[in-house]
């Protein structure tokens, strides 16, 4: 029953995204019109992919960190993968790709740095270095940025700006089919670390006991997770929220099984982003917002919500 | 008979520390025995437990579990012959009684596979023995402390293995549950053929309840084997530095702990 509500939320976010739009198409031309088949179908497709995306990640991190707060972003990507975008604008390397290559450069730089401060207590991944090594890494990273952005001048800035807070506006079916090849591989690694995360709900001593190698399942899990984000972050920027968010609305009704719930998450953060940029490139028409200003917008009054939920029991 | 799990003689110290935290400690411990591991607080009771299984390995001497080396055990094949049921453990989601000790399948389950039959009839077969089967729907954060032990040792029973291992089981429970999970372990070891190995800091069960004990001090070994030769007056007194009465209950000796002396304070 949940799950076919759950269909039929993400197909109806789906068609309305590419049903609704600045431009009036009328629905019998709908599969006829370029501005569907060219703009509105790969970037609704890239919103859902890179929604669902977040979904999981943030599922899968909140599991690892052991912490229900976590969020993909919380782990230094974002800052790394702005500081990169940012760099590319202010050096005026320019090209299709240029942005979201020198991101996803920037993203696997902090990813790197961190995983490296996390086997700082030796080598078990620890996790509560790595939360505090991704906030450290991602507010350095968020330091050069701006001090990059108050040098640039006021057109970079404004571009810089926008990108950081989130947009699909790139959307192209090569972007599509980039992350359609991309992201299945860190989705299975995922998707089948499923039980070990089951288990590390319990700790990690008593998950070890139960049959689990936890220190194989953090590398897997922190390493495929990031990976996604930073594909996510490279094509899309930084939108926060869906990773926080949808984990935790996946988990009231699916409970925390991560068999059901990272599914459950990936539809749910695939619809959720793919409503939040319809309603990004429409309530301001013909102008755009970030889609990552409609996510915290719609984010945050949940989170609060949800947090009320978690410490009044 | 062999030892399902046999220590020789290990020797081990943490990375960095000025001595060692066990060393020239030996125990064998095989099927349908109780065995329970004594001594003062950080005598190297859990550093032990570690090295049999298999998460430490020992700098001397040798920690063998169902004849291979502990530490060469891959953890879903040791999760299938030994069960823990350890310290501490967080519920970081909410859980139902019956969820968590289905947890204890993992260990049988393939990559992708759904829980089978099998699985569940062991699950409740785990929770019969430790006579909880009218939990399994409860929320585990609504449990007693003694409830939720036996949940703990359901859990390790759903493992189906052949050692149990229990540290410091008793903590926090008052007298009816720590009573009845001693029973509860005793019994699995004479009706199901578990061996069991404890931690505990409690003398007094540990003398009524297992076949053997290993006191500790200072990560050596004082006195091992059946009750009545290591619970002594003489050896209590010192490994514990306090004044001991000995009595025998039920042919086991219980150690009543002494007022001291006004005119000689500690």
């Amino acid at each position: 029953m949940k799950w076919a509500l759950l269909a039929v939320a993400t197909i109806g976010a789906l068609v309305a995204s590419v049903a609704l739009g600045p431009a009036a198409v009328p629905l019998g031309d709908l599969f006829r019109s370029d501005i569907v088949w060219n703009l509105r179908a790969p970037r609704a497709l890239l919103a859902f992919l890179v929604g669902g995306s977040l979904g999981v990640a943030g599922a899968s991190l909140q599991a690892l960190v052991r912490n229900p707060l976590a969020d993909p972003f919380l782990l230094g990507l974002s800052g790394g993968a702005g500081l990169g975008a940012v760099l590319a604008i202010a050096l005026h390397i320019s090209g299709p790709w240029a942005l979201p290559i020198a991101a996803f450069v920037g993203a696997l730089a902090a990813l790197g740095l961190v995983y490296r401060m996390g086997l700082i207590g030796g080598a078990a991944l620890d996790p509560r270095i790595l939360l505090l090594g991704g906030v450290a890494v991602g507010a350095f990273a968020a330091a050069i940025t701006t001090a990059i952005v108050s040098l640039a001048d006021a057109a970079e800035l404004r571009n810089a700006f926008l990108w950081l807070w989130g947009g699909l506006s790139g959307a192209s079916w090569d972007s599509v089919l980039l992350v359609a090849l991309y992201a299945p591989i860190p989705l299975i690694v995922l998707f089948a670390a499923s039980r070990p995360l089951d288990l590390l709900a319990l700790g990690e001593e008593p998950a070890g006991y139960l049959g689990a190698d936890v220190a194989g399942v953090k590398r897997r899990v922190y390493l495929a997770a990031s990976l996604l984000t930073a594909a996510a972050v490279a094509v899309s920027g930084v939108i926060g929220f869906v990773g926080l968010v949808v984990p935790h609305i996946a988990r009231l009704a699916w409970g925390h099984h991560h068999r059901a719930l990272l599914p459950a998450a990936f539809l749910g953060g695939g619809a959720l982003l793919a409503i939040a940029d319809t309603v990004a490139r429409t309530v301001v028409a013909p102008r755009e917002l970030p889609v990552g200003v409609v996510t915290a917008l719609i984010g945050v009054p949940v989170f609060t919500l949800l947090l009320r939920r978690w410490t009044v029991p | 008979m062999s030892a399902l799990l046999e220590l020789a003689g290990v020797r081990y110290r943490y990375p960095g520390a000025t001595r060692d935290a066990v060393a020239g400690v030996s125990l064998s411990v095989a099927a349908r025995q109780f065995h329970a591991v004594l001594g003062p607080n950080g005598s190297g009771k859990t550093t032990l437990v570690r090295i049999a299984l298999g998460a430490l390995s020992p700098l001397e001497g040798r920690a063998v579990i169902d004849g291979q080396p502990a530490a060469g055990w891959a953890r879903r094949a040791l999760a299938r012959i030994v069960g823990v049921v350890p310290q501490r453990e967080d519920n970081l989601f909410p859980q139902r009684v019956r969820e968590t000790v289905l947890l204890g399948r993992y260990a049988h389950l393939s990559l992708w596979g759904r829980e089978r039959p099998e699985d569940h009839a062991a699950v409740d077969r785990a929770l019969a023995a430790c006579d909880i089967a009218q939990l399994g729907d409860r929320w585990v954060w609504s449990l007693s402390g003694g409830e939720y032990q036996r949940v703990r040792v359901a859990r390790a029973l759903a493992q189906e293995p052949r050692l149990l291992v229990l540290d410091e089981p008793g903590m926090s429970l008052d007298l009816k549950h720590e009573m009845g999970l001693f029973e509860l372990v005793r019994a699995l070891v004479d009706s199901q053929g578990l061996a069991v190995l404890m931690i505990t800091h409690d003398l007094n069960l540990a003398a009524r309840f297992a076949d053997s004990l290993l006191l500790l001090n200072d990560g050596r070994p004082v006195a091992s084997g059946p009750p009545a030769g290591v619970l002594t007056q003489e050896i209590v007194e010192t490994v514990f530095s306090w004044p001991v009465a000995m009595q025998t209950i039920d042919g086991r000796p219980q150690m009543v702990p002494l007022r001291q002396p006004k005119e000689s304070p500690v």
